[in-house]
């Protein structure tokens, strides 16, 4: 990846669950409803601070991801706001009966954090990535799915999450990211910002694949193609207008998503277009495979899903050669 | 308002008791015409948790207010054997949170009675239940809630025996037990036949009271029949302090129609029109609605 500091004035890598644990607990000192359930996943969850401050709404019902989130439902029944934390591959995939009639059909006010996600966890192989999640949760009514791109939109969309009332997923990645957004940026439920113009191609992205994809801009600005760069965050509710507009206004659309290549981002926006504006389209993510051992980072890179790769298949929609290799 | 609701019945009021068995029966008929009308339902243990209902909602246990359903302090009772919906709506609505003439269009198109509760159609309903073994988590978590809020409401979750079967229940009794939270008392319809057979030929529940106890809760056992029993139990709770309490109800799949008492198959059967006139008489309602 070769991102330089010109291009990207904060390009310091950083955790998200860090924004994520750090704006729970200012918001449990705000509002005595925000509380915290976990099943063993303190550390993984980043909660052992906001354990030790507020103990009282602190419940760890162990290795019991069914339980968990139906604790979670009874504790919104109780006027609580429980935010359910726990490594996205088990937290979606164990409970998922429970994330469907509990707080989906019950439209239950219950926040789930799926941390870790994707392919995180990469050397410790499928049982533990989760790149099913986005395909689950999205298809889920009631279920609003985020999936922020940096600490700054990590902590707009847990703030966003305890105004919201309803249930909704967060999936919040442990692979470091850089800032995708100026200070002064404002995260909105159903709100796609655009964070580079351009009318050739357009980029569509979400979580760890957003500074990829704006990296993979600056490839292709390179060669003369102008890409437009959409944060999707937001993926339920999605930004129709945001996706249209792209859609209309390029000769293409490349979606990339840390994620199974079928069901989740591209999904959503290929079910989208060919409704109302059939576009030229490249989907990026995992192809239908459950994904070898390795780093998170070899991963990505075995499976395309780096701002070259991005870079080649915007090259290809257009009918280009691809990118060379950085 | 709401605590005018919790009467200080005792058991030796004889006539509150044969209220209540009126009352149970009343819920029996209703629920086996709204499955006859409907064409679908779950007969035999509308039966066998028709007194339990009955006891909680018109007995005076549960601190509810049926003119403010969503009273923030109120107990809770949550229907986790949600098949058996129709003595479970009859309930709600003989105790006012719905006028009975609803209940008539059970599973019909559009109903707000689905087969299965759902707590965002109709007042009373805590939990969307059906699928078993959701009602125990959630309950733990108003439970929870309560202690959170400083709060002094009590959470009561109704299951079925061969319910206990889906692991969620004991995931959520190692948390219950956890936390000690004396707070939630579970109830067990302990009628021993699911959809397929006597539970005890599917997977054997026997010492059935010793597992809960081993699972850190304070057990009693009643006759799920008997109104004054039930009383004495739930007037009895916690059972011990500091500890979730479970009250294994012993009860009769199909109780009180002679035909459907304990056998599997009216599980989920289905009274016909000369059925259901036998009930009326057997269950001595014939001058009911």
């Amino acid at each position: 990846m070769s991102v330089s500091a010109e291009q990207q004035p904060d390009i310091q890598l950083r955790d998200c669950r860090d924004a994520y644990a750090q704006t729970l607990e200012s918001m449990a000192e705000e509002d005595a409803r925000v509380c915290a359930v976990v099943n063993d996943s303190v550390s993984s969850t980043k909660l052992k601070n906001f354990s030790a401050r507020f103990p009282e709404r602190f419940v760890n019902v162990g290795i019991a991801e069914q339980n968990m989130v139906g604790v979670g439902a009874g504790l919104a029944n109780g006027g609580m706001v429980p935010f359910v934390c726990g490594a996205s591959c088990f937290l979606t995939a164990r409970a998922m009966e429970q994330v469907k009639v509990d707080l989906g059909y019950s439209n239950s006010n219950v926040k789930l954090c799926g941390m870790s996600s994707g392919m995180a966890y990469g050397e410790l192989g499928p049982t533990h990535h989760s790149i099913e999640d986005l395909a689950w949760t999205r298809i889920i009514p009631n279920l609003s799915v985020i999936v922020p791109a940096d600490p700054l939109e990590t902590a707009q969309a847990m703030r966003c999450a305890l105004a919201h009332q309803g249930p909704m997923f967060l999936r919040i990645s442990r692979m470091p990211v850089p800032s995708v957004h100026a200070a002064g940026y404002t995260f909105e439920p159903g709100k796609a910002p655009i964070l580079r113009q351009g009318d050739d191609v357009a980029l569509l992205a979400n979580g760890v694949m957003v500074w990829r994809a704006l990296a993979a801009a600056e490839m292709l600005a390179a060669r003369g193609v102008e890409a437009r760069v959409v944060n999707m965050s937001s993926m339920k509710p999605m930004d129709v207008d945001a996706v249209l507009d792209a859609a209309r206004a390029t000769r293409g659309i490349v979606t990339a998503e840390e994620a199974l290549a079928t069901g989740g981002l591209g999904g959503a926006v290929a079910e989208l277009l060919a409704l109302h504006h059939p576009a030229r389209m490249r989907i990026l993510g995992v192809p239908g495979v459950f994904a070898p051992t390795g780093s998170a980072e070899f991963l990505l890179e075995h499976f395309g899903l780096t701002a070259q790769g991005i870079c080649s298949a915007a090259l290809e929609l257009l009918g280009e050669k691809g990118c060379a290799t950085a | 308002m709401s605590g005018a609701n919790t009467s200080s019945l005792l058991p030796s009021q004889a006539g509150e008791i044969e209220r209540l068995q009126r009352l149970a029966n009343r819920i029996r008929y209703s629920a086996m015409s709204m499955t006859h009308h409907s064409g679908m339902g779950h007969t035999g243990g509308d039966l066998s948790s028709s007194d339990i209902l009955a006891t909680l909602y018109l007995g005076g246990v549960l601190r509810v207010d049926p003119q403010h359903p969503g009273w923030p302090q109120r107990d809770r009772f949550i229907m986790s054997k949600g098949h058996c919906s129709a003595a479970f709506y009859s309930t709600l609505a003989f105790r006012g949170f719905f006028p009975t003439e609803l209940l008539s269009t059970f599973m019909e198109p559009l109903s707000k009675l689905n087969g299965h509760p759902d707590r965002n159609k109709l007042p009373g309903v805590e939990a969307n239940t059906g699928p078993l073994g959701h009602g125990l988590p959630i309950g733990v978590g108003c439970a929870l809630a309560a202690r959170m809020r400083n709060e002094t409401w009590r959470v009561f979750v109704l299951v079925g025996d061969g319910e206990l079967q889906e692991g969620s229940n004991w995931e959520a009794a190692m948390t219950a037990q956890h936390y000690g939270l004396d707070n939630l008392i579970v109830i067990v319809d302990r009628n021993r036949i699911q959809q397929g057979d006597f539970t005890e030929n599917i997977s054997r529940t026997a010492s059935l009271g010793d597992r809960w106890s081993a699972f850190g809760f304070a057990v009693a056992e009643a006759d799920g029949h008997n109104h004054a029993a039930l009383v004495e139990r739930f007037a009895g709770i916690p059972i011990e302090a500091g500890k979730p309490s479970c009250i294994i109800a012993s009860t009769v799949k199909g109780k009180g129609v002679s035909f459907a008492e304990n056998r599997p198959a009216w599980h989920h059967g289905v009274p016909t029109k000369e059925q259901l006139a036998a009930a009326r008489v057997e269950l001595g309602v014939e001058g009911e609605e």
